[in-house]
């Protein structure tokens, strides 16, 4: 079991009866790329509600790096290593994107330590090498909320890598991103592929083809298929959910 | 770009320079203001500052922290009480109880009472009890999840409590009237004019030192982490800090604060009573740190004696029309001034006046971009 980063067993997720993730079974890899795709309410943002501890499991279990995150509250998931970005872009409006990133490198994030220390040079350090790669460098004093809607997106992605987490949780990271945006956007996540695993939820196709090695299909709760993009692009009962109308058109 | 040596420099001089004036304004408050103002007005002035404490305890936690407390009179009052109880018990001989409890047939003086013999546990107390309330009560609220208007609403019923509390308990606390008719602390007469200034001058001094420790408190690495709670609470949660021990030191130290602020202002006014824990007094907090500006901590400071001594001097002369006039101010910040008056000034009004003076461009766009000369270019050749 401690082979897989992420180990998800007969996960059941009820609201009120609505099974959102019903009985899903899900595995993943160190150093995986994985995009996970499905209609809308397929229960994709649920599942990283799961993954996260923001919703717990009605049944079933999630296991990372073999730790059952059932009792673990977001933040100390958090401190495990699961970083998650949200769908529209979630950063702190009023602090400049230096800020931003400085709250998220830091290493001890208790009240007493935040109180006394001083942001360490290392972590100066860290960040100026992730304004770097993010391409913030020129508005590192700038309050984020002048920011343009790509640019969060990216700064709140370096928010991400600075928390050096083991596992990164993407949700729809191009939603409402121009065409060269949403390409910078790709290119960095497969930079940070290298070193990360990242699990991406997207809609956009075009993109899902840029970045995707393998693909999870998501439908009514459950995993429909799992394959290359060309495997799912193939799969007739992923076109008759989901790709179907998307294939007419290509 | 700016190097970090430079911003270290350049804030350590904006430190200097902030402390020079906190020293120049405690100065002339001490010496000067008794020079110009009548014994009354001043009296009241330091029962303002005393009031500013309270302010900048919300300022604390709703300007930075986006709490807002409709119950802080509760803190408040407790401090209030403590000292009252000290001040009740210090000039009785051995075995002699406090008038009111005669009148109501006690006989011994309740337990909790006995402490507040001693000066040095009613200091500590005026601090440490508000303070274990607020962190108990934030405890379980803020582990609940409870936020935004359904925390406002919780901290009213929380006044609600213990307004009826201490007005029903005529044996323990004489009830409505309160506590009153102080004679003398620490071998001094409480109402003599030279104690009462020592008490003044306490208040600044005290006055001064809370508001450096909401500068220290709001400056760093953790000042960040309230905006930041304020600012989207989850994202906080999911970056792996646990936004509640925030919130409950946080709110702590805004209680201890508010307990302090009315121990003081029990000193100068002579009376403390459940009215303090009157939903309209925390709610009146609310309004001058509005006015002053929120997040601002000066705001805070400035807004509470503001609207205080326009609330005297309007009630002197028209009794009847102040509420009206606080109501109206309370609109007026809401809907045109919503960052208050020094938010204001800071955000437009000091930029607009450096201009007119100094002459300095106005920029149209990010500073970043007035400094790029490709941009600068294309302005030129764009309007040929």
């Amino acid at each position: 079991m401690t082979a897989n980063l992420l180990e998800i067993q007969d996960l059941t997720v009820s609201f009120d009866g609505f099974k959102a993730l019903n009985n899903l079974n899900f595995t993943m890899e160190v150093g995986e790329l994985r995009v996970i795709i499905g209609p809308n309410g397929a229960g994709k943002t649920t599942f990283l509600d799961v993954i996260t501890g923001k919703v717990k499991p009605t049944q079933g279990d999630v296991f990372f790096q073999g730790k059952n995150l059932r009792r673990y509250a977001e933040y100390q998931i958090a401190r495990l290593g699961i970083g998650r970005k949200f769908q529209t872009p979630r950063v702190y409006l009023n602090l400049t994107t230096r800020e931003n990133l400085e709250i998220a490198v830091n290493r001890n994030k208790n009240v007493w330590s935040t109180l006394i220390n001083q942001v360490p040079a290392q972590e100066k350090q860290t960040i100026a090498g992730l304004l770097e790669t993010i391409g913030l460098t020129s508005k590192i004093d700038m309050p984020a909320n002048l920011l343009s809607h790509g640019e969060k997106q990216r700064l709140e992605i370096g928010m991400l890598v600075a928390q050096s987490p083991d596992l990164l949780l993407v949700d729809e990271p191009v939603a409402g991103l121009t065409d060269e945006e949403t390409e910078n956007v790709g290119n960095l996540l497969l930079a940070l592929a290298a070193s990360h695993s990242i699990i991406v939820i997207e809609h956009d196709m075009e993109f899902v083809r840029q970045i995707a090695r393998k693909v999870t299909v998501l439908h009514e709760g459950s995993v429909l298929c799992e394959g290359s993009i060309a495997e799912v692009q193939n799969n007739p009962r992923v076109i008759e959910v989901y790709l179907g109308s998307e294939d007419q058109h290509s | 770009m700016i190097t970090g040596a430079e911003i270290r420099e350049k804030s350590r001089r904006t430190l200097w320079l902030e402390l020079g004036i906190v020293t120049g304004v405690i100065l002339v408050l001490i010496w000067v203001a008794p020079l110009v103002l009548t014994g009354f007005r001043l009296n009241l002035l330091g029962r303002f500052l005393a009031l500013a404490i309270a302010a900048l305890a919300i300022d604390l936690i709703w300007g930075y922290t986006g709490l807002l407390s409709l119950g802080h009179g509760v803190f408040f009052a407790l401090g209030g009480y403590a000292i009252a109880m000290h001040l009740q018990l210090a000039p009785l001989e051995a075995g002699r109880l406090p008038e009111f409890m005669g009148l109501y047939g006690v006989t011994e003086l309740p337990f909790f009472w006995q402490p507040f013999y001693s000066f040095g546990f009613t200091v500590i107390a005026v601090i440490i009890l508000p303070w274990l309330l607020g962190s108990i009560l934030g405890y379980l609220v803020f582990r609940n999840r409870i936020r935004g208007v359904y925390f406002s609403i919780l901290t009213q019923a929380a006044t609600i409590v213990f307004f009826n509390f201490f007005n029903g308990q005529q044996k323990l606390f004489n009830g409505t009237n309160g506590l009153t008719n102080f004679k003398t602390l620490l071998g001094a007469t409480v109402s003599q004019s030279s104690t009462q200034f020592i008490i003044y001058s306490l208040t600044i001094i005290t006055l001064a030192l809370t508001y450096g420790i909401c500068r220290w408190l709001t400056k760093g690495q953790f000042g960040r982490l309230l905006v930041a709670i304020r600012d989207d609470e989850s994202r906080v949660r999911f970056s792996g800090y646990n936004p509640t021990s925030f919130k409950v030191v946080v709110f702590g130290i805004s209680a201890a604060l508010a307990g302090i602020s009315g121990a003081l202002f029990t000193l100068q006014t002579g009376l403390i009573s459940p009215r303090a824990m009157d939903i309209g007094f925390s709610i009146e907090m609310v309004i001058w740190v509005a006015v002053g500006g929120r997040a601002t901590l000066v705001g805070a400071v400035l807004g509470t004696v503001v609207v205080n001594f326009a609330k005297s001097l309007l009630s002197e002369q028209f009794p009847d029309i102040w509420l009206f006039f606080q109501g109206a101010l309370f609109l007026i910040v809401v809907t045109v001034l919503p960052d208050g008056a020094v938010g204001w000034v800071r955000s437009s009004g000091w930029p607009k006046l450096q201009r007119t003076i100094l002459g300095v461009p106005k920029s149209n766009t990010y500073p970043s971009l007035e400094t790029d000369p490709e941009i600068n270019r294309e302005r030129e050749t764009l309007g040929k």
